[in-house]
């Protein structure tokens, strides 16, 4: 690991204002830390993030909604009673994800800001275009298994891995964030990009800034449900997960949400098939028709085809497990 | 370089260390607390869990300077006097471990499970507090692997000391 310097922010505008050239925050550190002994990460300097006074969640799901702050970990989070109860999904979400002692360690901003897992990007010995631009990605002729099957492009087929931010996706999240530039408010999905020409961008963030929140509105109506596929039946990713809500009246789709995890460079809003689902009848025939109007725009790999009717498959069960 | 303090297993270590430092490789390299294990070094197998402020935690992917004033317990702390843990005695009576190489984590991270309220990934009922069945073991313990595969004795241990 490369030598860093190390500063403990007291609160966000602290933060921001010790965020030199070559700095990176720290927030729990169970991805950066991994990624800077894999030599994938390479800090000048460290400005630890996980004393900031936005370690509480407040609200009631009502009105106001939800606020989450950024430095709040994941097992507080899943463990908290608003969230069990007004936004199932969220805490199943984290629950899935990774394994008890990183739960205890990982904060909400780091989780959002998580790298791919895509072998090639942690391996230093090999090109990436993510890790260094140009390089090339091999991902592309190799192990892409588990990578992209929307959204990706000629220069990068990663995926992101949290399983937070597809539930987050589906609740129509609110990001705030701070930075020498002011705060903003940055909705999800919206914050993180897909890869384009410009893989080594994974969000829309910019140098500094720096995450201090998660709002969520009140709960949106109908029955809701997180399932994630994976290789093993605890402690790995997503091949494919979804997040789903769903709203029926007298047998009719009045509202439907729906994002999937696993399968692009960021939690991917099937808005396309949301669309075809409204006002349409709660059947297994509509939510397929829905479901492979949203694939219709999936260009798998030829070692990761098996995403899109795995995908397909995953929306119709889940929605028909909704219906009430 | 950075100055560190930690109260490991009730005794005050105040030390230099590189900013680098995991807190594994502090407790085993500059504090002999050799008890604590590394395994993958990437967070994935468990060996290295302590409990950071009677959190679990993974020692290996802590850097030790952003845990500077935290309480720490490794498995050489678990015990109370002389006497071993609850988790350790159920360990030994139910022959959970046969190279003893995760044991360490494990014991750890049970310890800190077992103070850990509120649902896991298989509870059907998220507003409950489930009961602390086999099955919610194993999901809750997911964490930490064990390439014997004593599995089935270490759930039972747990269970016996969680029941």
């Amino acid at each position: 690991m490369r030598p860093f310097a190390y500063a403990r922010a007291s609160d966000a505008r602290d933060a921001v204002e010790r965020f030199g050239p070559g700095a990176m925050y720290l927030g729990g550190g169970t991805n950066l830390v991994d990624l800077m002994r894999l030599g994938v990460a390479e800090p000048d300097s460290l400005v630890d993030v996980t004393r900031l006074p936005h370690d509480a969640i407040d609200g009631d799901g009502d009105g106001d909604g939800l606020r989450i702050g950024s430095a709040v970990r994941n097992s507080d989070l899943a463990a908290h009673p608003v969230v069990r109860e007004r936004y199932p999904i969220l805490a199943r979400a984290v629950l899935d994800g990774a394994s008890g002692q990183v739960r205890n360690m990982a904060t909400v901003g780091g989780n959002l800001l998580q790298r791919t897992r895509c072998p090639y990007f942690q391996d230093v010995s090999k090109a990436c275009n993510k890790r260094r631009p140009a390089s090339g990605c091999p991902a592309i002729e190799g192990d892409h298994s588990n990578l992209a099957v929307l959204g990706h492009s000629e220069q990068c087929v990663a995926t992101h891995p949290s399983d937070m931010a597809v539930a987050l996706a589906a609740l129509d999240a609110r990001v705030q964030v701070t930075g020498p530039d002011g705060d903003r408010t940055v909705p999800i999905p919206g914050l993180h990009r897909l890869p384009g020409d410009d893989p080594s961008r994974d969000t829309v963030l910019r140098p500094g800034e720096l995450i201090t929140g998660v709002d969520l509105p009140p709960p949106p109506a109908g029955t809701s449900k997180y399932r994630k596929v994976r290789e093993r039946a605890s402690f790995a990713f997503a091949l494919v997960s979804i997040a789903a809500v769903l709203d029926v009246a007298d047998g009719v789709v009045r509202g439907c949400r729906l994002a999937l995890g696993g399968v692009a460079h960021a939690p991917w809003r099937a808005e396309i098939a949301e669309a075809a689902l409204r006002g349409v009848r709660a059947d297994a025939e509509e939510f397929a028709r829905a479901a492979e109007a949203e694939l219709s725009r999936a260009r798998p790999l030829p070692r990761n085809a098996y995403k899109v009717p795995l995908a397909r498959n995953l929306i119709v069960r889940t929605l028909e497990e909704l219906v009430p | 370089m950075a100055e560190i303090t930690l109260q490991v297993n009730g005794a005050k270590h105040s030390l230099s260390a590189d900013t680098r430092t995991s807190l594994l490789d502090l407790l085993r390299e500059h504090l002999g607390l050799t008890g604590t294990k590394k395994g993958c070094d990437h967070g994935q197998c468990g060996a290295c869990t302590v409990l950071i402020d009677g959190r679990r935690a993974n020692a290996c992917l802590a850097l030790a300077v952003a845990h500077d004033g935290a309480e720490i317990t490794t498995v050489e702390g678990l015990a109370d006097g002389g006497e071993p843990h609850p988790l350790q005695a159920a360990f030994m009576e139910f022959d959970a471990f046969q190279c003893g190489y995760c044991t360490p984590g494990q014991l750890c991270s049970a310890a800190g499970m077992l103070s850990e309220r509120g649902p896991s990934a298989i509870t059907d009922d998220l507003t409950a507090d489930p009961a602390l069945t086999p099955e919610e073991i194993r999901e809750r313990m997911s964490g930490n692997l064990c390439r014997c595969g004593a599995y089935v004795n270490i759930v039972a241990a747990i269970e016996a000391v969680g029941r």
